[in-house]
């Protein structure tokens, strides 16, 4: 394990809350921040002064305009002004920077919300703009058709169409493997049931350091580690059946230097989860963790919330004394091209 | 201007990357390559040759050797279909997006060929490239990859 990817300090996650699709798609997104901020500060009992930095995760691709997270911010409570920050990404990486932030020893806690809605859109299409400019791009390519070349690169290296079933299965799109493999192609080998259900979503968390963190949760899920890491831009330079940085990150959080109880993994895309977790596993996850019990992400796949969900029912775990030990996952990019890890832990 | 129709106010929603960009010296001499009808790969300082080319090494980081002709046949290592084109893509009749790697390279580039079914086109297909009849310096200038027989 990488000492650069180690808490220098104690830090934990001590509180997470996040809408339901329900609930999400009745609020505008100032609402919504307000609620799930609310509810992972003041309902958690945690006091707002004691928060000393406050990171949020969107897209202003979903939204259609510009710096549309400033507007949104209001819904955090800034008329005393705090210090806050942004990134254009998944939830997930701005924890990676609140936890960064937390490392420096000098606040006590720090708030990470994130959300997301549909897209004005085609979201398969907006999805896309991450790809580059240049050579992938003027293609016309979606996410959906980029996953579904991951999936026909991962059946011509011994995949299959029923492992993927499995995944739907599992996932709650799927009644069973036989009615999964029955549906019609929508982006051969892709079926409905590998891809995901885009809903609205926000969800919230608060992070905190050492005797602060013990002092507002019975049971902190304490980061032990973190890492992120991505892969060249070019789909073609790569083995797309396989997730090298996902496997690196993992080695990196030292995944394997214990046992774990539950991974939460954080796949758009059906076919992402057998890579996922076969780069999990290479990096040493016990072959016995349960893997999304908490249903995952992708039945209600809130893009920019869901990998913080991820992270977030994997903390989850440990404050409900269900594990010890959980690993969370996240990922951005149609063919899981950028993951982050967490590892979780209990301390008594 | 268009009046509003009925007192609905309409805007257009245009999805764009409105950003200027520059191409920079490796991707600069491929895409005017591409409008000369040529085909240019980089080979790498550990004689691997990347298709299209890269400034960097993907594995190592490392600055590329040079730009060299690259084959215009290759093979097919991923493929998916598209029943139903839309004007975003690369043709407006059924085609697969395929990963084609092409002769001598160690990397594969993301096309479109055309083919009637995925049956006739699938992983492992030889293709040849097709030029688009006129050329502007863009991945367009490849009008397609088509099974070779």
């Amino acid at each position: 394990m990488s000492t650069f990817n180690t808490s220098r300090e104690e830090i934990a996650i001590v509180s997470f809350v996040e809408l339901s699709p329900a609930e999400a798609s009745q609020l505008d997104e100032i609402e919504t921040i307000q609620t799930i901020v609310s509810r992972a500060t003041d309902g958690a009992g945690i006091a707002r002064d004691r928060i000393g930095f406050t990171v949020s995760g969107s897209c202003d691709m979903l939204v259609g305009r510009p710096f549309s997270w400033i507007m949104a911010m209001d819904g955090a409570g800034v008329s005393k002004p705090i210090e806050e920050s942004h990134v254009e990404m998944d939830g997930a990486w701005a924890l990676y920077e609140a936890w960064v932030r937390l490392q420096h020893g000098d606040i006590d806690a720090a708030l990470i919300y994130c959300f997301g809605a549909n897209a004005a859109e085609d979201l398969m299409q907006v999805l896309a703009l991450q790809l580059d400019p240049y050579y992938l791009a003027p293609t016309g390519i979606n996410a959906a058709e980029v996953a579904a070349l991951q999936a026909s690169a991962m059946l011509a290296s011994g995949a299959t169409e029923r492992q993927f079933a499995e995944v739907a299965v599992r996932a709650g799109l799927a009644v069973s493997v036989e009615a999964a493999l029955a549906e019609p192609y929508l982006h051969r080998p892709l079926r409905a049931s590998d891809l995901p259900r885009f809903s609205d979503g926000a969800a919230a968390m608060v992070i905190a350091r050492g005797d602060y963190a013990r002092s507002v949760c019975a049971r902190p899920a304490w980061i032990q580690s973190m890492a992120h890491i991505a892969d060249g831009h070019s789909l073609g330079a790569r083995d797309l059946s396989k997730s090298p940085s996902l496997e690196k990150a993992a080695r990196l959080a030292g995944v394997g230097a214990k046992a774990t109880q539950i991974v939460e993994v954080h796949a758009p895309f059906g076919p992402q989860e057998v890579i996922a977790l076969e780069a999990l596993k290479q990096a040493g996850l016990s072959a016995d963790a349960k893997v999304n019990p908490s249903g995952g992400t992708r039945a209600a796949q809130s893009v920019m919330v869901a990998g913080l969900a991820a992270i977030g029912r994997a903390a989850s775990a440990i404050h409900r004394g269900e594990a010890s030990r959980t690993v969370g996952h996240a990922s951005s990019g149609p063919a899981l091209q950028h993951n982050l890890i967490a590892v979780l832990e209990e301390r008594s | 201007m268009q009046q509003p129709i009925d007192g609905v106010l309409e805007a257009p929603y245009v999805m764009e990357y409105t950003y200027r960009r520059s191409l920079g010296p490796v991707m600069s001499a491929f895409f005017t390559a591409l409008r000369d009808g040529r085909l240019l790969g980089a080979r790498t300082a550990s004689g691997k040759l990347v298709v299209p080319p890269l400034e960097w090494d993907p594995e190592t980081g490392a600055a590329i050797a040079g730009l060299e002709p690259a084959a215009e046949e290759g093979v097919v290592t991923a493929a998916t279909w598209v029943a139903a084109p839309e004007p975003r893509h690369l043709l407006q009749e059924p085609f697969a997006y395929a990963l084609i790697q092409l002769d001598g390279a160690s990397t594969a580039m993301l096309h479109a060929v055309a083919c009637a079914s995925l049956e006739a086109c699938p992983v492992g297909t030889r293709v040849k490239l097709v030029w688009s009849e006129s050329r502007t310096g863009s991945l367009r200038d490849i009008r397609c990859f088509e099974p070779v027989n």
